[in-house]
């Protein structure tokens, strides 16, 4: 308990450890169970053991001081609050019941005929008769999730334009607020956000939709109409651009993992196995802070009170002490368990939503496409919490 | 992570709390985490007689590793309980369903909870709630006498309003019920008479209940090994009660995605093309148990011989 605490200086969101971050989630790891971060006062937690534990414990680790690097204790948001990211129980509870019943199996369940079509038809749209190369990140892994996604909602179709954007920087601003990623973020961002807030209001949604279950459940009590359209915003926010990246993930790891492409054509089941390794392989979602409300602790060490603690899912998702052989994208391993969604109370709530439009697109693809490779060097897009492709050129061969 | 921790838990402690009323502790027998709840929850403890009964729980949620729940000797009832107060011991297994919430705090400005005896447990946490949330609160609870009223030293607060039947006589609920502001939520818990005439005074729209009896099992949780067929290979697997169907299955070569492994999260969730599923999760409502096509084979399991699965 007195041994001194490994400490490392280095910056996760210096560009070029965004643009490959593996070595320093390895250097992370391997550094200890907790690791102190001088570069900006806080620490970091990147074994699976460890970062599982401390996702599971909101009462040691809570989320309403913010989950990126400002602490809303002694700094203003720079937006009001979410109600579920940044929200503790008992506040926590109604939104997240509510949210987690709009988007749950069930009621996705109605959708899944309505988004295999949809797929198959962007499928069509864009595969040639035999081959055919493309940039996967516009023209499938942003173009389905944008298909689907803000009708499923129940957006107006002017304006989508807004969310992809909005959604960067938000997840931007989870990294210091003096990063060149959010400098370069905030000029245009009022009017991202007032699009945003715009389309949460009950008069700018359709009558059916995830949106309208949100209100209908103000209107049952159970949420208050002053919550429903925080948690509207809640879908637009976290709902876009993290499906995108997880497809363009996984588009990428079946591209450039041997075999995997034939495999998952001899083996279509393993479709949903396919979108969640590769949500454990890349974790769109790199990592999100906590704050310590006692000593907690962690591994051998005491992480004080009323610290900010970066909980780096994409480095325990690669954890050797997990995982075998973790850098793999293995088609056969069993990724149930990652911590990609997080885990805990505050796992993703989109997380089946995310699934389905993966299985969909996948599904489609591989009722046409014979065999998948890349096409040129990928682009990676830089974000100081997702990790993404600005651009995949692929081959499509049908 | 075995089911059977997962659904066991170990008596820690066993307190007398009132006249007739014993406060149980439950721990996971390896002391992990127990799954998180929200206010208003139950469990089901599946008793060595076989029974299953549902008791809310009253304790802390801030305490991760401990559930607590208080059960009322009922002498007309059908041994559940006398077996409790009688038989179990501390350092004893008893088998864990749920939680599960059908008793949910929505959010309000103000609340009123009116509890009636026993019915006094789920509302010990909204009381605690709605002290963190800020809420306008006051709780109104009645009992047959002092002596029988459990955790009146945990309710201490000139917001809580004590009334022993034998000393202030029946709730004056038409006082308690008139006037209330459109945005206060009325939580009652107690005796069906209690809640009976709690309904008929309340306001409409402002009131949720929780009836506070077990509900009646169509059959008791099966102890026996069932078998599952999985339909797509053809493949048959017989689930033992140390395993979970998620792991029958998973052994059997079927492609199970799973992730909390506690009923909560859904990803397992999986068609139930022929059998009767024994649902011990906390995500499907009750008319989507009754339909019984679907499964959260992480910690569902079956009450017949036999369930056949679309894997």
């Amino acid at each position: 308990m007195t041994a001194v605490l490994p400490t490392l200086d280095l910056d996760p969101f210096d560009p070029e450890v965004l643009r490959d971050p593996l070595p320093a989630q390895a250097a992370l790891r391997d550094a200890g169970p907790l690791v102190r971060l001088p570069r900006y006062g806080t620490w970091a937690i990147a074994r699976y053991a460890e970062v599982h534990a401390a996702l599971s414990d909101w009462q040691s680790f809570e989320s309403s001081a913010g989950v990126g690097l400002t602490n809303f204790r002694t700094e203003t948001p720079w937006r009001p609050p979410s109600l579920l990211l940044e929200a503790d129980p008992p506040h926590h509870d109604a939104p997240r019941t509510v949210l987690a019943k709009v988007l749950g199996p069930r009621a996705l369940r109605r959708l899944r005929a309505d988004w295999l079509a949809d797929a198959e038809a962007l499928v069509a749209d864009v595969l040639g008769r035999r081959t055919v190369e493309l940039d996967a990140v516009p023209a499938l892994a942003a173009a389905f999730p944008l298909r689907v996604f803000p009708d499923a909602v129940g957006l107006a179709r002017e304006g989508r334009e807004h969310l992809l954007p909005y959604g960067d920087h938000a997840f931007n601003a989870f990294g210091p607020t003096d990063n060149p990623l959010v400098l370069a973020g905030n000029a245009s961002m009022p009017e991202h956000a007032g699009w945003v807030a715009d389309q949460c209001e009950r008069e700018n949604l359709a009558a059916v939709g995830f949106g309208a279950d949100i209100w209908a459940a103000a209107d049952r009590g159970e949420l208050t109409h002053a919550q429903a359209p925080l948690v509207v915003r809640s879908l637009l926010t976290a709902g876009v651009d993290t499906t995108v990246h997880g497809i363009g993930a996984v588009l990428h790891a079946l591209a450039v993992t041997p075999g995997a492409w034939q495999l998952l054509r001899e083996r279509p089941e393993l479709v949903r196995v396919a979108f969640d390794e590769a949500v454990r392989w890349e974790s769109p979602v790199q990592a999100f802070f906590r704050t310590t409300v006692r000593d907690v602790p962690v591994g051998d060490a005491v992480l004080p009170a009323g610290e900010k603690v970066l909980v780096f899912f994409a480095a325990a998702n690669r954890d050797p002490r997990r995982w075998a052989d973790p850098d793999a994208f293995d088609l056969t391993r069993d990724p149930s368990g990652h911590v990609g969604f997080g885990m805990g109370i505050h796992q993703c709530v989109g997380q089946h939503v995310a699934r389905l439009e993966a299985e969909s697109l996948l599904t489609a693809l591989l009722a046409r496409v014979t065999s998948l490779e890349l096409a040129g060097d990928p682009v990676r897009h830089l974000n100081n919490t997702l990790r993404s492709w600005e651009s995949l050129p692929l081959r499509l061969t049908c | 992570m075995t089911t059977a921790a997962r659904s066991t838990v170990r008596v820690a402690a066993k307190e007398q709390v009132a006249d007739g009323v014993v406060a149980l502790t439950l721990v996971d027998p390896d002391g992990a985490r127990l799954p998180d709840w929200t206010p208003g929850s139950h469990v089901d403890l599946v008793l060595p007689t076989g029974d299953t009964r549902q008791y809310s729980l009253c304790g802390d949620r801030w305490d991760a590793h401990a559930y607590r729940v208080a059960v009322l000797r009922e002498p007309a009832g059908r041994g559940g309980s006398a077996w409790v107060h009688d038989e179990l011991a501390v350092g004893d297994l008893v088998g864990l369903g749920g939680p599960r919430n059908q008793f949910r705090l929505v959010p309000a400005p103000s609340y009123l909870f009116l509890a009636g005896g026993i019915g006094i447990t789920p509302l010990l946490p909204m009381v605690d709630a709605a002290r963190r949330l800020g809420a306008d609160w006051r709780l109104v609870y009645g009992g047959r006498a002092r002596a029988s009223m459990a955790f009146l030293d945990e309710l201490q607060d000139p917001r809580v309003t004590e009334w022993p039947q034998d000393e202030r006589g029946l709730l004056p609920l038409a006082d308690l019920l008139t006037g209330l502001d459109d945005g206060t939520r009325v939580y009652a818990c107690g005796p069906a008479p209690l809640l009976d005439a709690v309904e008929a005074a309340c306001p409409p729209g402002l009131l949720r209940t929780e009836r506070f009896v077990a509900r009646e099992q169509g059959a008791p949780v099966r102890d026996e090994p069932f078998t599952v067929v999985l339909d797509r290979t053809g493949a048959e697997v017989v689930v033992t009660p140390e395993v979970s169907v998620l792991e029958a299955v998973r052994a059997a070569g079927a492609d199970v995605l799973s992730s909390c492994r506690q009923g909560t999260c859904g990803t397992c969730e999986t068609t139930v093309l022929a059998g009767d599923p024994d649902h011990r999760d906390s995500v499907l409502d009750e008319a989507e148990r009754a339909a019984g096509d679907c499964l959260l084979v992480c910690v569902s399991r079956s009450r017949g011989d036999r369930l056949v699965l679309d894997l």
